[in-house]
């Protein structure tokens, strides 16, 4: 609907602004630019307060009211109450820690395994694309995929992790994601080898940015392999590896996709993370109010993370400027 | 910065630039280097195919086979489709299907229209207000889209739109990296022929559709896969705000595989593999505008 709309805008446009004609010093192509510019922005900038900047406002408000969903109103003002309950539940704290339990599991080996995999990938004369393929795929199956094969490598007793922890000579346990204490190590397993191809093609766009006479000139200077990758690679990537660390963060506070389809949060609460207990307080227990102030509190963080990500960005762009 | 200057860097390092070219004056240890380089590589790549190879075999297995664990199955050598054709004789997956398709087709093409429009006024109109506007755009790159998952529901309910595909598609819409994407693009083709349409008499709009739309194919390519497989994978949106079996997609509807189908695990893992099936098509396919979308969308995003 909007693209028919569109081109008949502008084309009654040239018309009005003739008649306006207040021609100061612009010039004449750029006449009507001011009206054009914003019938170009109108469609998306329609999405983008609706769905965007709408909800974001909603979700504060919401969160000093006891909202509900069966209401359309916002029920009645509850203050700080919401806040105050959230920061002093267990279960928020809980859910929090579990979180960054699961940011501290899958960010190193995230970043060590796609750095190591992408330097010696890029290094290889034949064969690049068979292992852009084998790490790189799993990255754009959907989050379901991922889920039913991990849960079914990790059956207990029978599955592929036990079969292989039997031939290592091990007792498999009662299944890794069956445990409260490994339960979270199961998800972080299924994590990384489901988003390391992101990093890795990252990684691998960083050293293309490495000009390849500096390695040259090295091995000249008779710097062997290894101290090419320690002294060249490593410093040079230092920016990407930021980059990678923040953007991984910033992932890990949204996590809910596999924790969801793979333990729903359990075994008890030992994995719900903070997006599974603002849907849960929402979705089930019917209290938007709540779930809206915590939701307000993971939005700070993530945002303050986003943030510094600006801020290095900028700062980095400018320093190679 | 742009896509282009990718493409071309892209294609220098799949001919060989790399750092390898020092290989010719590299001596036995250098040599050791990259042997050992190249069996760390084939280690880990086995590793990461393991998963993905064993549920194709998993799917390809008798349910009551399947059922015994990892070594009957492994040790089996009978393949069937028989999972395969179960469940497309169900006929859920059909349904699925159509959800994920529409939805993400749709969503595709909105986000591709609206976001180069926005960028278009961005990178070459000049009016009062743009870089507040601008400034706005990179401010929603900040905004984490999926913490906003019920307030997004209660506007959807205000709309009475829960449980139709547009509660999948408009929320999806407004991806403000798109715009990012695009910006960047337009920012790199060069004004002057635009000007010449313009003196030629076409206005804004016939410029943007017949000039710079048809130059940035190579963009439009990868802002399209990417919001397509973006809206294809995406779990939190649809789980709640589709109720409906009928409406369901691929992630909601395997996610009522698991429970339903319990110890059926060729089942399961067929399902899994259909679910990927049009995504994994896709990648082979696509393969480079899929990777240079998702390196652009990280460093930019």
């Amino acid at each position: 609907m909007t693209t028919a709309q569109a081109p008949a805008a502008a084309l009654i446009k040239p018309r009005a602004t003739r008649s306006a004609s207040a021609p100061r010093s612009i010039s004449p192509l750029r006449r009507g630019d001011g009206r054009s510019g914003w019938l170009f922005l109108a469609p998306f900038g329609v999405f983008y307060l609706v769905f965007l900047i709408g909800p974001t406002i909603y979700m504060i408000v919401a969160s000093f009211f006891n909202t509900s969903l069966v209401h359309t109103d916002l029920g009645s003002f509850a203050g700080f109450a919401n806040y105050a309950e959230m920061l002093t539940r267990p279960d928020f704290w809980s859910a929090m820690w579990h979180t960054l339990q699961f940011t501290i599991y899958t960010t190193p080996p995230l970043v060590i395994f796609a750095f190591v995999f992408a330097v010696l990938t890029n290094r290889l004369r034949h064969g690049q694309w068979f292992f852009r393929l084998a790490f790189f795929l799993p990255f754009i199956l959907p989050s379901a995929t991922i889920s039913l094969i991990w849960v079914f490598v990790f059956t207990p007793a029978t599955g592929l992790w036990a079969y292989l922890q039997q031939l290592l000579g091990m007792t498999p346990g009662n299944g890794i994601l069956a445990n409260p204490n490994t339960a979270m190590i199961g998800i972080a397993i299924a994590t990384v080898w489901w988003t390391l191809g992101f990093n890795f093609v990252l990684y691998l766009a960083g050293l293309q940015d490495i000009p390849r006479e500096l390695y040259e000139a090295a091995a000249v200077d008779g710097a062997s392999n290894w101290a090419q990758i320690r002294h060249i690679t490593l410093p040079l990537l230092g920016r990407t590896t930021t980059l990678v660390i923040l953007l991984q963060i910033i992932a890990s506070l949204k996590i809910f996709d596999q924790v969801y389809l793979m333990t729903s949060g359990g075994p008890g609460i030992s994995t719900q993370v903070a997006l599974g207990l603002v849907t849960g307080t929402a979705f089930t227990d019917n209290r938007v109010g709540a779930a809206s102030a915590a939701s307000v509190l993971l939005f700070i963080v993530i945002v303050a993370v986003a943030v510094i990500r600006q801020l290095f960005d900028r700062s980095a762009a400018r320093r190679e400027a | 910065m742009t896509t282009t200057t990718a493409t071309g860097r892209r294609r220098s390092y799949v001919s060989g630039a790399a750092p390898h070219s020092t290989g010719a004056r590299i001596g036995t240890s250098g040599k050791t280097f990259q042997v050992v380089s190249v069996i760390v590589l084939v280690v880990f790549a086995i590793i990461w195919l393991i998963p993905s190879l064993f549920a194709l075999k998993t799917s390809l297995t008798d349910n009551g086979v399947a059922a015994l664990g990892a070594q009957a199955i492994l040790q089996h050598w009978n393949p069937t489709l028989h999972s395969f054709a179960s469940f497309f004789q169900a006929g859920d997956i059909w349904n699925w299907y159509l959800a994920s398709g529409i939805t993400s087709v749709i969503t595709a093409f909105l986000t591709v229209l609206f976001a180069s429009m926005a960028a278009y006024a961005l990178s070459r109109l000049r009016f009062r207000g743009r870089n507040v506007t601008f400034l706005l755009v990179i401010l929603g790159i900040m905004i984490p889209t999926q913490v906003l998952i019920v307030p997004i529901f209660q506007m959807l309910n205000w709309m009475s739109l829960l449980n139709t595909y547009w509660s999948v598609i408009f929320p999806q819409v407004p991806a403000v990296i798109a715009v990012f994407i695009f910006k960047q693009f337009f920012d790199g083709i060069p004004a002057e022929m635009e000007e010449a349409a313009r003196i030629d008499g076409a206005n804004r709009w016939q410029v943007f559709w017949s000039l710079v739309l048809p130059l940035s194919r190579p963009v439009i390519a990868a802002v399209s896969i990417l919001t397509f497989v973006g809206v294809w994978n995406n779990l939190l949106l649809p789980l709640f705000v589709l109720s409906n079996p009928n409406l369901m997609t691929i992630p909601v509807g395997l996610a009522t595989v698991q429970s339903s189908f319990g110890q059926r695990y060729a089942d399961i893992q067929a399902g899994a593999i259909l679910a990927a099936l049009p995504l994994i098509i896709l990648y082979l396919i696509f393969q480079r505008q899929i990777v240079e979308g998702v390196t652009g969308s990280g460093l930019k995003g």
